[in-house]
């Protein structure tokens, strides 16, 4: 009885789907054109620039990976990545575990502190920032972009990480500390382990953010050998801006590895990404 | 737990001095593992701002020593300079856009998408996917995309439909709209997300109820679903009003600012007086104004969770 008067009452979800898949076009259909155009030589992009291509020339990827200089720009992003994932996770982590498990004195004055400085805009700061970088010599540096990288991007790892660790059960600490575990044992043996899923959702919306980073490495790099993926690519499309076989494929190049790591941990980015609420 | 251990071994009359160190090693070790990234953030973020403040009373190229002016920086931006009043003009505009273009199509989406069991998880990762790619990329797919010429426009009027075939990008009276159609293209499927996800935790009994009174697909949404994920709705709201006065990427990447500053806003005016014209008071008093605006943003909603709004 029930079940017959709920199936009578279910909605036709018809129209939904079509809309639904409408806008699925919006979305994915520039980057299939992009895939498309990318496997173009330049005659063809003039005659067919939105169609699928009619020969298909695997030459723009090898070609556009050596005039694009990406063996060197994957490296520098490579680099930035990794430095910038393992300080936030280590420092950030750090703090985390402090203000969630250690009865940190001040610990409000200091999640305060993180809440609001968190909400500074980069424009505000950015030109002293500039010139106190300049100063200190950590201008056009790897190591002075990952520096400015951890601290911009900690508080949101501090935010998520904290209320991972809040939730696990004391015993496993508390058994730690009895057979004589100091504080960082206890966090590098037990916390970390324990709350690994935290750690890859800052991990991966961290490495994500740097990977696509714009401004700040525009301001803060300027020799050409430093140049990570996004501006070295931007770089490349005014050089190259006629020549869409060239872009594009650069382009497919530059999002593949972003697109294969989502799709495999679709869930986990999904949620980091909107718990971090963090703008691209 | 070493010291425990000690202090039941140890003689009485040194009990005192061995808890006082137990107990500033209780409160110095907590702030060991806060005090990296404290100070490297008060570094880079809070010390810089500060800084900001001062530079903004300054005339100073940025190399040798800042000549203080007082509040000329910000007499010239508010009385003389012309860029400076159609660059907030443009951030009131691009306000203006954010707040309703991609809302009301993220809710249009995730009201569709709520509802549907069998590949939901498939629309989900689709509608999400620009919002993973790279400033750099998508302004490229997209300059592409809207040339006169070779873009969808151009080839439409090839096909005989005239009137897209505009560079929109490269004319004035368009360039603004264009680089905030590609934004939000990157952009509505995150709102989407974020919406979808608070959609699904509303419960499906209040719907249900719903149609059992015969209420309509529109009713539902108004009385059901807007107010079920208000607090996600009102967050986003303050969240995009804040972000309209910090644009740059999109901006910048498609137009700096052009043609003849008509998509000039306030991120790259301080970017060129700051990088291009060496005029870094003047950059820094147009930051200072524009993280104000962004500041009151955020008074106002203050202001108003207080005054009882559910916020």
């Amino acid at each position: 009885m029930i079940r017959a008067f709920k199936k009578q009452r279910q909605l036709n979800l018809t129209p939904n789907y079509i809309i639904l898949i409408l806008l699925m076009g919006f979305a994915l259909g520039p980057l299939l054109v992009l895939t498309f155009n990318s496997l173009k030589g330049s005659a063809e992009s003039g005659r067919n620039p939105l169609g699928f291509p009619t020969t298909i020339i695997w030459e723009n990827y090898p070609n556009a990976w050596e005039r694009g200089g990406f063996a060197l720009t994957t490296r520098n992003s490579s680099i930035f990545v990794v430095g910038t994932v393992v300080g936030v996770l280590l420092l950030g982590g750090m703090a985390a575990y402090s203000l969630a498990r250690l009865k940190l004195p001040g610990a409000n004055l200091v999640m305060g502190y993180f809440l609001i400085a968190s909400t500074l805009p980069v424009w505000l700061f950015l030109v002293p920032l500039f010139i106190l970088w300049r100063n200190l010599g950590l201008y056009n540096t790897i190591h002075g972009l990952i520096l400015i990288y951890i601290g911009l991007n900690s508080p949101f790892a501090i935010f998520l990480l904290r209320s991972y660790m809040v939730n696990l059960p004391a015993d496993f600490e508390d058994a730690a500390r009895v057979d004589g575990a100091n504080e960082w044992q206890v966090f590098s043996r037990i916390v970390i382990p324990l709350s690994w899923p935290g750690f890859l959702t800052v991990g991966l919306v961290v490495a994500l953010s740097v990977w696509n980073e714009f401004l700040l490495a525009t301001v803060f790099l300027s020799d050409q050998k430093l140049l990570p993926v996004a501006t070295s690519y931007y770089q490349f499309t005014t050089r190259f801006s006629r020549d869409w076989g060239l872009t594009s494929a650069a382009a497919i190049m530059m999002i593949a590895p972003i697109l294969i790591i989502f799709l495999a941990l679709q869930r986990r980015f999904i949620e980091g990404l909107t718990q971090g609420g963090v703008r691209g | 737990m070493a010291p425990q251990q000690s202090a039941l071994t140890r003689p009485a009359r040194d009990f005192p001095s061995r808890r006082r160190t137990r107990i500033t090693r209780k409160q110095i070790v907590p702030w060991l593992f806060v005090l990296p990234i404290l100070l490297l953030h008060m570094l880079i973020a809070v010390g810089p701002s500060l800084a900001a403040v001062y530079y903004s009373l300054t005339r100073w190229s940025g190399i040798g020593a800042a000549k203080f002016i007082g509040l000329e920086n910000f007499r010239h931006m508010l009385f003389e300079d012309g860029d400076f009043k159609r660059a907030f003009s443009h951030n009131i505009l691009w306000l203006g856009l954010f707040l309703t273009i991609p809302i009301l199509l993220a809710l249009a989406a995730a009201s569709l998408l709520a509802p549907i069991k069998r590949g939901g998880m498939v629309f989900r990762a689709a509608l999400f996917i620009p919002y993973i790619v790279p400033s750099v990329v998508t302004a490229s797919i997209w300059r592409n995309l809207l040339h006169p010429t070779l873009g969808i426009g151009g080839q439409l009027a090839k096909a005989g439909i005239p009137g897209l075939d505009v560079a929109f990008l490269g004319q004035p009276s368009t360039a603004l709209y264009a680089v905030a159609f590609v934004d939000n293209w990157h952009w509505w499927g995150f709102l989407m997300v974020l919406f979808l996800a608070a959609m699904q935790n509303i419960p499906p009994d209040l719907y249900e109820a719903a149609r059992i009174d015969g209420a309509t697909r529109w009713q539902e949404f108004r009385h059901i679903t807007i107010p079920g994920i208000r607090p996600t709705l009102i967050f986003m709201i303050l969240m995009t009003a804040i972000w309209s006065f910090l644009a740059f990427d999109y901006i910048w990447i498609l137009t700096q600012g052009g043609p003849a500053g008509s998509s000039e806003v306030m991120g790259t005016l301080v970017y060129k007086n700051a990088f291009n014209r060496f005029d870094a008071g003047y950059a820094s008093a147009l930051g200072l104004t524009m993280s104000c605006f962004a500041g009151i943003m955020i008074a106002i909603f203050a202001v108003l969770r207080r005054r009882g709004w559910e916020i």
